[in-house]
């Protein structure tokens, strides 16, 4: 009698928990939650997290009731250790990977997902790739499980060299990156499009330093400050684009500086009055003014859990709000039925803009702007500093969208 | 081109004197203890974010007082109570615990503090302009870097060289076994140095923080380059890690500021390959983007020719 009362807990108890497991959809998070861009993905983690919990969870989950769970993987930001970390996601039965610090890491990534999807097509893998700019993920190295929800590095550039091209004081441009895919990415593409829209433009210098090592960028500053340069053109992000930033200060070299990713995770407090009106910064966000109350109260709720960070990037709430909706107009949790349901999909983003997830190359579509490192009519700062981003100008989705040499094949 | 050279010379000097205030310290601890001290950068990052909090609440300057002698005391009590525990079983399995301590600091440090960066700041007193050259500023907390560094390298060559505790830690250093029959308490000694290295890489945090950044990863930034320092320079030498603090300094700032790659040089000597040669990324390579591999490159010549370092007096 005992054994059987025994054995039927042990049932109902397995049944209980498989039941549970049914219940969520994990997706694994692979980025670096430690070393020198540690901020950078524990920032993004909790953006995840966030994301999962007010805009699916709260709201009664997806497909009838599950729930996402966000499952953080650290790959210390390397290519090699990413791919352990994929293995390790892969065996917990995890079909969908978010990823976004460096592309270097994106390249390995997708290189991995569409092999394992080739030799297990019974149990394939998603890649959302949340920030991971580099252009050739949806050009040359384009594949069907692959989703970037931010804009690319040259969609970003054009809008940046748009804004450029309207300032006629300047004559003479400093290219400076991290030496990577992306760094790389970044200056072609600005070599490019200034050689198309201001021929007169001299780039004056066109350099690319080692990624996470360079002790003290004053050299660089010097050399930026020798070669006369009006304007610096940057990707550079984590504590490269701190340190850039604040040995350009220090100089007293008072140019504009475009760039991709400074503010915030500390950059926009330790920047402080001397980046004033001079840092300007492309995204795909809007931090001021407010342009609804659903964000406002996103942002505001995020806050309130987490004082002490921002949200850094609203790409991440874009990704997740679109993989449930592919979910529910899918019906199942399926992978490739998802896939297919993202193709081509429209997303109203929390800003009130329409994303469109281009079906050719899996490349959001969206609405690019232009902001400014300012304390003046600031509703959210950054770091808690005072300062935040203002936006100056937008650049529409359909005026962003670049052509894409991506050829797809896709799952019959 | 003056002005590259010129701010490049200073720019190198600067960081020259920052790295020896790191290195000077490790060089006092290995040489009298053959332990190569893996978490010293670790004690540097301890530094600059205790002086980061200490300066919250009472300003920068006592954070530069208060900070070192914390980060001194936390290292003699860790030689006291890990790394002399430890000895018993030999230098592998001091190299050991030093690794682990600095993988133990950084988790520690990200702990309490976070994985951002932090906003560490040079005093108000300090951020201006020293002066201004071909329209290029030199801040003032920039020299106040050098003088720091520089009076660091004359009061501890005045003691090691004229005063009686310099006097026995050299005794120590040499001839350990003889200075403890001459009734020296050699692990006192021991402990003392290991305290005072450690106080130096506080130091060295603490003014390099707010100048170089405050962040999880500032100790694995320059973890490996001390150690380079100490080698080159020579075993024992504080003017060897003098010098070769300073030669690094300086070579890595030229070689970021000089835009020359091989190519330019094989022109030079009127040597030319075919375009598309197997080994064209080679030597286009450029200068700035072999710096970082250039005191590694330094570091093998040294010990090639000159086993011993290039100050050095003992065999290791």
């Amino acid at each position: 009698m005992k054994s059987i009362i025994l054995a039927s807990a042990v049932v109902s108890a397995i049944s209980a928990f498989s039941a549970q497991a049914a219940d969520t959809i994990k997706i694994a998070f692979i980025d670096p939650l430690s070393g020198p861009f540690a901020a950078t993905g524990t920032n993004g983690l909790r953006e995840f997290e966030f994301a999962a919990d007010t805009l699916v969870n709260a709201k009664g989950g997806v497909l009838g009731g599950q729930q996402f769970v966000i499952v953080p993987f650290d790959n210390k930001i390397s290519p090699k250790e990413s791919l352990v970390q994929l293995k390790r996601a892969i065996g917990e039965g995890i079909q969908y990977i978010a990823q976004g610090n460096s592309s270097g890491v994106a390249n390995a990534l997708t290189d991995a997902i569409k092999k394992h999807n080739k030799r297990n097509p019974d149990k394939p893998v998603l890649f959302l790739n949340y920030s991971a700019v580099d252009p050739a993920l949806t050009n040359a190295k384009c594949n069907f499980w692959h989703f970037r929800f931010d804009a690319n590095a040259d969609i970003k550039m054009n809008a940046l060299t748009d804004v450029i091209a309207q300032e006629d004081g300047i004559k003479k441009i400093y290219l400076i990156g991290q030496d990577y895919s992306f760094g790389k990415a970044v200056a072609a593409a600005a070599v490019k499009f200034l050689g198309e829209k201001r021929p007169d433009i001299e780039i004056v210098g066109n350099e690319l330093h080692p990624i996470g090592k360079v002790k003290d960028f004053t050299p660089y500053a010097t050399k930026i400050r020798a070669s006369g340069a009006d304007a610096v053109i940057t990707g550079n992000w984590g504590a490269d684009m701190v340190g850039l930033g604040k040995a350009i200060g220090d100089t007293g070299l008072d140019v504009p500086i475009y760039t991709y990713y400074a503010a915030k995770n500390g950059i926009t407090k330790t920047i402080g009055a001397s980046g004033k009106n001079k840092i300007r910064l492309v995204h795909e966000g809007n931090d001021n003014p407010p342009l609804n109350e659903e964000i406002t109260a996103y942002y505001t709720g995020f806050k309130a859990k987490y004082p002490d960070m921002d949200i850094t990037q609203y790409r991440i709430a874009n990704t997740v709000g679109m993989l449930a909706d592919a979910m529910e107009k899918a019906g199942s949790s399926d992978p490739v039925a998802v896939a297919k349901a993202l193709e081509g999909m429209e997303f109203k983003t929390l800003n009130g803009d329409i994303l469109t997830m281009r079906a050719e190359d899996h490349q959001a579509i969206q609405p690019i702007r232009i902001s400014v490192h300012t304390d003046e009519n600031v509703t959210f700062d950054a770091d808690n500093s005072g300062f935040g981003l203002v936006t100056e100008s937008t650049v529409t989705a359909a005026d962003s969208a670049l052509p894409s040499t991506c050829k797809m094949d896709r799952p019959s | 081109m003056f002005e590259l050279i010129f701010f490049s010379l200073l720019n190198g000097i600067v960081t020259g004197l920052l790295l020896f205030m790191l290195a000077s310290g490790l060089t006092l601890i290995f040489s009298m203890m053959g332990v190569l001290n893996f978490a010293h950068a670790s004690f540097y990052m301890l530094g600059a974010y205790l002086a980061y909090t200490i300066s919250i609440y009472m300003g920068f300057w006592v954070g530069l007082i208060v900070a070192p002698i914390l980060v001194g005391l936390i290292g003699a009590v860790v030689e006291r109570y890990g790394l002399r525990y430890v000895h018993r079983w030999g230098h592998v399995a001091e190299l050991i615990f030093t690794f682990g301590l600095a993988f133990l600091i950084e988790e520690v440090v990200q702990f309490i503090w976070g994985k951002d960066t932090k906003a560490y700041l040079e005093p108000e007193v300090l951020q201006f302009p020293l002066f201004t050259f071909f329209g290029q500023n030199f801040p003032a907390y920039k020299a106040f870097m050098l003088l720091i560094s520089i009076a660091i390298f004359v009061m501890l060559l005045l003691i090691l060289t004229k005063s009686r505790v310099g006097l026995i830690i050299q005794a120590a250093i040499h001839k350990p076994n003889m200075t403890a029959m001459l009734g020296h308490n050699v692990p006192l000694v021991f402990m003392g140095v290991f305290g005072v290295g450690c106080a130096l890489a506080g130091v060295a945090g603490v003014i390099a923080g707010p100048a170089l950044g405050t962040f999880p990863g500032m100790a694995v930034v320059l973890g490996s380059i001390v150690f380079v320092i100490v080698v080159i320079g020579g075993l024992g030498s504080l003017t060897g890690a003098f010098v070769a603090s300073l030669i690094i300094g300086l070579l890595q700032t030229f070689a970021i500021a000089l835009d020359y790659s091989v190519n330019d040089l094989l022109t030079a000597l009127n040597i030319s390959f075919d375009a598309d040669s197997a080994l064209r990324d080679l030597w286009s390579l450029s200068l700035p983007q072999v710096a970082p591999i250039l005191p590694y490159l330094l570091l093998v010549l040294v010990l090639i020719f000159r086993p011993t370092g290039l100050f050095g007096n003992r065999e290791t």
